[in-house]
Formats: C-alpha cells, structure tokens, sequence
C-alpha cells in the first residue's frame, strides 16, 4: 500500500494541470463566446484570426 | 452639403500605434456570417483583428492608428449586407462581465476539488466498512483538506462576501445559512481530523460550494446576456446628432458628444436626441414619444425641442441646452426616481425563503445540541450532531431552485421574443391581474401605415411609392415603404414644405399636401370619413389620387386583448392622446375601460388608484410620458421602438410588429413561479427527510453528499420544464 503515497500526488496533479488548462483558456477569452463557438467548429474554411493576433502581437508589444 | 461621420468618440488607444472599436452589427446568425464578416474586414489594409461575437451580436476591430477611418468599417459591413454602429459598452456591462469570469474561475476551482475530494472521499467511505488502516484514513483526510480549505477560500468568496454584507446591514440572506454552514462544516473536520476521527466533511462542504456556484452563475449569464442586448439596442438606436463644424460643415456625431451650445442641424425626417432651441427655421414636430399626443406641434425660432421628437416638414437649426434646463424631461426624471425607489421594496421569492429558512435552520441545530445535551451525551458530539444538521440543510437545491427556472424560463420568452430586463420580473409578471397599455405606438404600430392601399391602382401605388422616396418627411416615408418601392424616379425636385415633383413620360407627377397636388376636394372627402388619419395626394397628369396614412392597431392586439380577458387579467387603455382616437382604438378592440389625454403624473396617480384597490398592475408603454408610469406599477413591459429610458425602466422589452409577446410572457412566467415554487417545496421535502436522520445522529459524509446531489438534480431536472408551454393559435 506504499504506493499510494506516490499514486494519490500524482492524481492531484493531473488534477491541477486540468484546472491550470481551463483557467488559462478562460484568461484567454474562450469562454466569452460560446455560441459563436459551436458554429466556428462547423464552419468549413479554416481561415482562423487567432495566429494573426499572436503574431501581430508580439510584434507590436515586444 | 454632405456630413462627414466622425466616430473619433468610440475609438480606444490602445498604444503602441493600435486603435480598438466595438461595432453591434444587426442581422448575424450563423456560421456564414461570421466568416463573411471577418473575412470582408480582414481585407482591409492595416486591420489587424476583425472578430465576431456571436453571444453578444458585436464585432471587435483592431487596426494600425493612421490613414483608416473607423466609418469605412460601417460601409464595408453594409456592402456585406449587415447593419453597424459603434458601441460604447456601459461600465455595468463591463463589471458585469468581470463578475461573470470570477464566478466561473471559482467555479472551476470548487469543481476541480470536489471530484478530487471525491476520488479520496469514496475509498475512505468504503475503507470504513472493510480494512482501512487509522493511518491511511488519515492521511486522506489531510489530504482532503489540503485541497478543500484553499479551495473553499477562494470559491467561496461570493457567498462569504454577500453573507458579510447582508450582516453589516441587519439583514439575513440566502448566503448567511451557507456561510455558517461551509465554515462550521471546514472547522469540525479539521477538528475531527486532528482527533482522528472517522468521519470528516470535506467533501459535502465543497461539493456544496459548486453547486450553488452553478445556480449562481446561471443567474449571472442570464442578467449579462440581456443586459448585452440592451446594450446593443441602445448602440442600434444611433442616437446621433448633426453637428455643426465650421460655418457650413456638419458632422455626425454620437449625441453623447454633443456639448450645451453646440448648433446642431435637424433635418425633416430625423429624430432629435437633444433638448435643445430653435434659433433657425420653422417646421412641425411630432411629440407623441414625449407626451402621446400625435397631432403635430409648429415650431419656430425660439421654440424648444426636446429629445425624442421627430421633425416633419422644415429643416431647423438649433442650439443645445443643458438637459437639466429642459423642464419637461426633467419633470419626467422627477417622476421617474420617485417611482423607482417605491418599487425597490419588492421582496424576491428567493430572499422570502431565506428569511424563513434560516431561523428555522439555526434553531434546529440548536435545539438538537440541547436535546443530546440533556439526553446526556457529551459535548463534543452534542456539537458534531448540531454541525450535521446544519449541513444536511445547507440550501443547496434552494440555491438552485430559482436560478435554474429563471434560466430555463427566459431562455424560453427570448424565443417567443421578449427579453428581461430585470431577473426577478418573471414572479411579478406572474402575479398580475390587470394590464394598462398605453395606445400610441404600443397598441398601434410604431410606423405610419397606408389605410386604403386597396381603394388605389396597384400601379400607381407603386410609381407613388418610388416618388415618396425622393422626400424626407414621414408620411412619404410611409407611403414608400407601404408600397414597397426600393428603386426612386430620377429628377425629382422636392419642395420645402409642400411636396415634391418630377416629370415622367411627358406628364407631371406630384407627391404632396392636396393643396400642392390640387386634390383638395378629394383630401376632405377621405378626412370627413375618418378624421384620425394624416393625408398624402398624389398628381399624375391630371389624375388625383389621396392616400389615407395613420398608425393602424397592431395586427393580433384584438386577439391578445380578447386572449388575456379570458385569462382573467383586466385590461385598460391609459393614453396621453385625444378623446377620438383612443375612443376608437378601444371600440375596436373592445375594451371597456379607456381614458384619455392624460399626463404622465395622473397616469402614476392612476396606477396608483389601482394598486390601493389591490391589484397587481402591469404597464406595457413605449414613450417617454410612459416612463415613470412603467417604473410606478408592478412590472412593466415595452416594445423595442420605445423611446430609450422607457425602455431602460421596463423589465421587459418585447420584439416585433405582434403583441403576442405579451401573452408569451404572462404564460411564461405564470408557468415558471409555479415551478419554482414546486422547487422550493422539492428542497425543502427532501430537507424534511433528511434532518430527522441528522438530529439521531445518523448522518455519515456519504449520506450528506448522496442528499445534496439527489436534490439538486431533481430540482434541475425540474427546472427544464419550464422550456415550453401547450401551444395556442391567436
């Protein structure tokens, strides 16, 4: 049963990486959305506006 | 002389050589849409962000500061077939959806503990019925209390803070028996732990904690989802102003930028979103959003105009005064704050049974501390005892009872086309046995409306459609979109005043007052029949023709009249306009009980009158006389043509041509309390089972969680209900 004490922090941390995920796509806007969402994911061209924003980012805000 | 559009007002810095502007666009449904629009505006050289969101109905544009005019943005979008204007999001909407995202994180944090809690919580329950070692049941339970109590500090904040402040005030709320309940429950497990004892609460405290933070941030997306629409509606109404530059240059400007002082220009056709006095011109104004009254007012130098009028024939040059000097609207404020804070008493359903559950709660907790006490038991268990059952009736489905229905139920009269303004509106709607409607443009039709399109050729209702576009005055604007015209005659001359003309095949066409057309005659034989009505003649050659145009009732008020009587609700007319026409619109829709030409203090007072005899009123109005009455009565509704405060005061707002809307609502929300109600009566049942169990001392950490689960459920489950109603055909 030793391992128990090696097995129950391992399962709290995946835990916790899941909340960090979740909060991090809060921050970042993925929630502000969520009808315009569901019909992003059916829509067919792939023409996404997130990696200009990245990119444009870091360039304007070095 | 073209005005320029300056929207230099609704533009952000947002540093480093980046302007930000938020668009509400009109007409985005889909898929298609969204990649229409942000492709379209991507195209546009230096944009660096076009993003469309679909919850709210707004575009968010980014773009290197320089060459660009925000004004294009609104072309592109027009070209693309959508209607655009820039919004300015209030500071409510953003604090708003600043609480909205903090409930959320908490939410996240309360449910990554539970389960995590939980996946500890099952073996130790089982562990007490087999083997678990002393030691390993310990170790979990620190464990679990490693992750619940920074948890538990940080989700639930919003409880302990609305608990501490209700407190501070004398009150008691929802979130004070929660407080107790989450804290005791956090403090005995510690206190059990560290005795190692077998049973700790952990789990039921958080679990608690994230179902509750469910039901409230339910409420929460509910309130920021109509406030969000509000908020366009407001951005959609483009209360804009035509102002002067320069000697000769006009400009566009948000009204909000517009100064005391500024000269504005108002042309015939506009709507004034200022108060302000006529130093140049002469034309008639329609007051009717202000006073009901829709005979028009003649206006000269020196004459005020207040906000919401809408100027007829002449264009007018006036100079903005302070809006405290305008006595009118500043009488209608008065009215208005008056009304307001009579209201603010109104005691939600929610808040009632907090009041009654909580003392109630806390003196069985107490009560069974004594009994055990006197029974002889020791203190400490007497203690533990009391804790179980404060957190067996921690009011977890009670916290869900109401904002689950809400939910539900406002999503349901979002379809059928009423928003709510206000989340508690649904059980004062319920409630009501008697609806006063105000007659202009709430049971009419906001727009004019040609009455006797079939007493004409059908061809020269179209070529007087296609003429009535070349005018700016509001009758021919009718007459145009009666007749459906898209396409005008080309060299049409408009005359100041009278009407306007052109030359078509060699005959003159005129569009105009009779006397301009030369169909005076005419024009008194259609007013002898029917008074009410405005008149427009139209010339061809030398036949004359007279169309009849008034605001004609909406096109089911008889049927919703007819529907809500058989309800039982008692139905008045309560109008700022004259004797005849409301006289007439009652007769039509067969209401008995009407008045007429009342001012906006004696429609309180009527209100007023009603309320003493112990009804529960309603108020569905549009205009700016409406307001304080909309505030004055129990729950108020308008449609979405209503001038800005009053739809600002009304709890609901109502879509559309149809009045409908005002049947969906009444139903919806006859149907919703009754499900809450039941609600309520599930969660507190399911308390009445589970507090004997808890005072015997019974109650394990398994027991209290399987009952705060199996309640809310139910309750949810419940809930749903409230999604649709038996159909009925008006």
């Amino acid at each position: 049963m030793e391992v128990i004490v090696f097995l129950v922090p391992l399962a709290l941390l995946l835990g916790l990486f899941g909340l960090l995920g979740f909060l991090w796509s809060l921050k970042n806007g993925q929630y502000d959305d969520l009808e315009g969402a569901a019909w992003r994911a059916i829509s067919d061209d792939d023409e996404t506006q997130a990696p200009r924003r990245v990119e444009l980012r870091s360039e304007s805000r070095p | 002389m073209q005005a320029t559009r300056d929207f230099s007002h609704y533009v952000k810095h947002l540093g480093s050589g980046v302007a930000h502007i938020d668009l509400a666009v009109e007409g985005i449904s889909c898929a298609g849409c969204i990649s229409k629009i942000e492709r379209g505006l991507s195209a546009i050289p230096d944009v660096t962000l076009a993003r469309v969101n679909l919850t709210d109905r707004r575009v968010a544009l980014e773009w290197k500061e320089g060459a660009l005019d925000p004004a294009r943005f609104i072309d592109c979008l027009v070209e693309l077939g959508y209607k655009a204007y820039p919004f300015e999001a209030v500071t409510a909407e953003a604090a708003e959806a600043e609480n909205s995202r903090f409930l959320l994180r908490c939410l996240g944090v309360a449910a990554f503990a539970t389960m995590n809690v939980m996946m500890l919580s099952i073996p130790v329950w089982s562990g007490n019925v087999s083997d678990m070692l002393p030691e390993q049941r310990d170790f979990f339970h620190w464990i679990s209390a490693l992750i619940a109590l920074p948890a538990a500090a940080y989700a639930g904040q919003p409880f302990f803070r609305s608990a501490f402040n209700a407190l501070r005030s004398g009150n008691v709320n929802m979130d004070v028996p929660i407080s107790i309940g989450v804290i005791l429950a956090l403090a005995t497990s510690i206190v059990e732990t560290i005795g190692h004892a077998e049973h700790a609460y952990f789990d039921a405290a958080i679990m608690l904690l994230t179902f509750l933070l469910i039901g409230r941030y339910l409420e929460q997306n509910m309130q920021r989802r109509t406030r969000a629409v509000a908020g366009n509606l407001a951005a959609l109404k483009a209360e804009t102003a035509t102002k002067f530059v320069g000697p000769d240059e006009i400009s566009v400007v948000p009204a909000a930028a517009v100064k005391a002082g500024d000269i504005v220009l108002l042309r015939p056709g506009e709507r004034s979103a200022i108060d302000g006095t006529v130093i140049d011109g002469r034309s008639e104004i329609d007051q009717s959003l202000i006073t009901g009254e829709t005979s028009h007012a003649a206006v000269k130098p020196g004459s005020a105009v207040y906000a919401g009028s809408l100027n007829i024939s002449g264009s007018l040059r006036m100079r903005v005064s302070a809006v405290s000097e305008g006595t009118l609207l500043a009488d209608i404020q008065r009215l208005l704050d008056h009304a307001v804070q009579g209201r603010s008493r109104y005691v939600q359903l929610a808040d009632r049974a907090s009041r009654l559950y909580a003392p109630v709660v806390h003196a069985t907790a107490f009560l069974t501390m004594i009994g055990w006490l006197i029974a002889g038991a020791s203190v400490h268990d007497a203690i533990i005892t009391a804790i179980a059952v404060l957190i067996i009736t921690c009011p977890c489905a009670l916290g869900l009872a109401i904002p689950t229905v809400q939910t539900v139920a406002s999503g349901a009269m979002f379809r059928a086309g009423v928003l709510l303004n206000s989340g508690d509106a649904i059980e004062r709607v319920a409630e009501i046995d008697r609806i006063i409607f105000d007659k202009t443009g709430t049971l009419t039709l906001p727009e004019l409306d040609v009455v006797n399109s079939a007493a004409v050729p059908a061809d020269v209702f179209e070529l007087a459609g296609r003429l009535a576009l070349a005018s700016h005055h509001p009758v021919a604007s009718a007459l145009a979109r009666a007749a459906g015209a898209k396409s005008p005659l080309p060299g049409i001359t408009e005359q100041p005043g009278q009407g306007v003309r052109g030359v078509l095949k060699g005959e003159e066409v005129r569009l105009g007052s009779p006397t301009f057309c030369k169909a005076d005659d005419l024009a008194n034989e259609v007013l002898s029949r029917d008074p009410e009505v405005s008149v427009v003649a139209f010339a061809r050659g030398e036949k004359r023709y007279v169309f009849a145009v008034c605001q004609s009732l909406r096109p089911d008020a008889r049927a919703v009249i007819a529907a809500l009587q058989k309800r039982g609700v008692a139905v008045e007319i309560v109008s700022g306009d004259r004797e005849p026409a409301v006289r007439a619109a009652a007769e039509m829709l067969q209401i008995p009980e009407w008045r007429a030409g009342v001012t906006p203090a004696d429609k309180i007072a009527r209100i007023g009158e009603l309320k003493r005899q112990g009804f529960k009123v309603m108020m569905v109005g549009d205009g700016l006389n409406d307001a304080p009455s909309l505030a004055a009565a129990h729950v108020s509704m308008s449609p979405i043509s209503a001038a800005h405060l009053s739809q600002a005061t009304a709890d609901l707002v109502f879509l559309g041509n149809r009045l409908a809307p005002v049947i969906a609502a009444v139903d919806h929300s006859r149907k919703s309390l009754r499900l809450m109600r039941q609600n309520l009566y599930l969660a507190v049942g399911y308390n009445c089972l589970a507090v004997p169990i808890a005072i015997l001392g019974f109650v394990t950490p398994l027991i209290a969680a399987a009952a705060m689960s199996g309640s809310s459920i139910l309750v949810m489950l419940n809930a749903l209900r409230a999604r649709t109603l038996p159909q009925e055909n008006l």
